[in-house]
């Protein structure tokens, strides 16, 4: 594995007396997509939002060469971690121009001409919101609220992007959008912490998987081995794998 | 009732509904980004009333020191949280320039007779002092229990509102007072004669609610006291602090506030506990806005302005009894319309 830019090791969260995460250790490389899998409840989303400081935990966190131990999530935004959370929270009220000029606010001081370049390299990417630029987040469709959501937290500029669920509830066609565009990021560069409940596509797009079971990391290996690994085939991909597998060939 | 009387009223009434206008505007930012019902909105109009009258009259200005003790109070705080963070403690230089400011500010209100400084310089000095009183009350009591419910939030309102009249008391006395108008004369328009210090309120209020407005609308920092209202993760998640929302809007609130008691002192006698009222009713302005709504606040708080004042000429024992029960119908009404509402967190 290159050399890692975030290292988690033996991460705890609890709610109340109920361990949702026990001693997860994790690690992502430069440049890499790792996927994190596992049934619904397994402690997916709490594993996120430890890592991004949204949850107290206990264990550490390495991440950019900064050691912390239950972070800050505004030292972690400042230190370049993007978070796009289950539910987009995005600022529904708010034009999808607002919303990605505010994506960018860690870079308050750079100039208007700065911030309308990065505004305008991420409308390539992302060619909708561009005619959707003056609409209210609110009145977007599924899709391209993801969309907005994933392009709010790269107009910061982020080291690692942290995905919760990118698919959960689009369409299939929009799915593989969002697929795609996974794959571009790491083209680009942007190390990927992908959690998908989607376990054929994350494995399919990412690097290096791991398998949380009731909080604990279950098993662990490079993605293209884990996909054909019959534990995990049987878990994870079984038919629903089969049926994508035949859908895309 | 004649033409005459109306129009009288009607500008009674614009002159106290603008200042409740702002007070809804302020409470409503406070609720909205930090979830705080902003009870001592109030102490910022009467504190900003009575050391302008304080100074004007050449008794001495006793906000500094409360200023002040905030300012230490906040210190000791920051280090006692960097301790407890880092292990050992640090000072701050923010803190440090906080309690240098207070007390350059104390020696000056002290020393320096300002009576006849003149309004605008008095007016200056009066918000210098009240607008760090604000980030001061958000730090001192406010941020360490960000998080709780509003419940608690509110409790904790009412009992630093509690302790400001206490305060206010001990500073300024049991008396009332009022100022000097900003200037004499007035505007004639037909048969009506528009007093200058309505024309003073109606001109601040719109061109405060303009720069609000331009601030919310075009500002960066605008935007994100915004995006922290709508979406308080969402604003986190970009690096916007909540903390520093949490002071922006207090101290916009001391801002608005200070400057409600600068321009209502010469209309009011005002008292160390004149603020509650006051800002009760622009409370009912932004009630009827739903606590939501910008506009609705305002135009709320205007109504309420014109009520007291035509109840005053019909009922004048009532009137306070008259406006606070039109918030009935209002809560009502909202909690008929109201069929609950699903956050997108």
């Amino acid at each position: 594995m290159s050399a890692p830019l975030l290292e988690v090791s033996d991460l705890c969260v609890s709610y109340g007396k109920i361990e949702a995460l026990s001693n997860a250790s994790l690690r992502v490389g430069e440049g890499q997509i790792v996927t994190v899998i596992g049934p619904n409840g397994a402690g997916k989303t709490t594993l996120l939002s430890a890592i991004m400081g949204v949850l107290p935990s206990r264990g550490r966190i390495r991440f950019h060469g900064h050691d912390q131990q239950s972070p800050a999530i505004q030292d972690m935004v400042a230190r370049g971690m993007s978070l796009v959370p289950e539910k987009r929270a995005l600022f529904a009220t708010m034009s999808v121009e607002d919303n990605l000029r505010l994506g960018g606010f860690r870079f308050h001081s750079r100039s208007r001409r700065e911030q309308d370049a990065a505004m305008e390299g991420l409308y390539a990417l992302f060619p909708r919101l561009k005619e959707r630029r003056g609409q209210m987040a609110a009145t977007l469709s599924g899709g391209e609220r993801q969309m907005l959501a994933l392009a709010r937290a790269l107009m910061g500029g982020p080291k690692l992007l942290m995905l919760d669920e990118p698919s959960l509830g689009l369409a299939p066609l929009i799915v593989r959008e969002v697929f795609r565009i996974i794959a571009e990021l790491r083209r680009k560069g942007v190390s990927i912490l992908l959690i998908e409940q989607n376990a054929w596509a994350a494995l399919r797009v990412a690097d290096y998987a791991y398998v949380l079971e009731l909080g604990r990391i279950a098993m662990e290996g490079p993605a293209s081995e884990l996909a054909h690994d019959p534990r995990v085939v049987a878990a994870y991909l079984g038919m629903a794998g089969k049926h994508q597998e035949m859908l895309a060939s | 009732m004649n033409f005459q009387i109306v129009m009288l009223l009607g500008q009674d009434g614009l002159t106290n509904g603008a200042i409740y206008a702002l007070l809804a505007l302020s409470i409503l930012l406070v609720f909205t980004v930090t979830r705080i019902l902003l009870i001592p909105q109030g102490e910022f109009v009467a504190f900003a009333a009575l050391t302008m009258a304080a100074m004007q009259g050449g008794t001495p200005v006793r906000l500094g020191w409360l200023l002040l003790a905030l300012a230490a109070a906040a210190m000791v705080m920051d280090i006692h949280a960097t301790w407890r963070r880092d292990g050992r403690p640090a000072v701050r230089r923010g803190s440090v320039l906080g309690v240098g400011y207070a007390a350059a500010l104390t020696v000056l209100t002290t020393l320096v007779p300002l009576g006849d400084a003149g309004v605008a310089v008095q007016a200056l000095v009066t918000m210098a002092l009240i607008v760090p009183l604000g980030l001061a009350l958000y730090r001192v009591f406010y941020q360490p229990i960000a998080a709780a419910h509003p419940l608690v939030l509110l409790i904790v309102s009412i009992a630093v509102h509690v302790v400001l009249v206490g305060v206010g008391l001990l500073m300024f006395g049991p008396e009332g007072a009022r100022t000097e108008p900003f200037s004499d004369g007035g505007l004639r328009l037909g048969m009506v004669m528009l007093n200058s210090q309505t024309l003073w309120v109606v001109a601040v209020s719109l061109g405060l609610i303009l720069g609000l407005y331009l601030f919310f609308e075009r500002s960066l920092y605008g935007k994100a006291l915004r995006a922290a209202a709508v979406n308080r993760l969402g604003a986190e998640l970009v690096g916007i602090s909540p903390e520093l929302a949490g002071k922006a809007s207090f101290a916009l609130a001391a801002l608005i506030g200070s400057l409600s008691g600068i321009l209502i002192a010469p209309i009011t006698t005002i008292y160390y506990d004149s603020g509650f009222i006051i800002s009760l009713k622009g409370f009912v302005g932004a009630i009827i806005g739903g606590l939501a709504s910008y506009p609705v606040a305002a135009l709320g708080a205007l109504l309420i302005g014109q009520a007291e004042s035509f109840s005053t000429f019909w009922a004048s024992s009532y009137k306070e009894v008259i406006v606070f029960t039109l918030i009935l119908p209002v809560l009502v009404w909202r909690s008929l319309s109201h069929h609950g509402a699903e956050d997108e967190e």
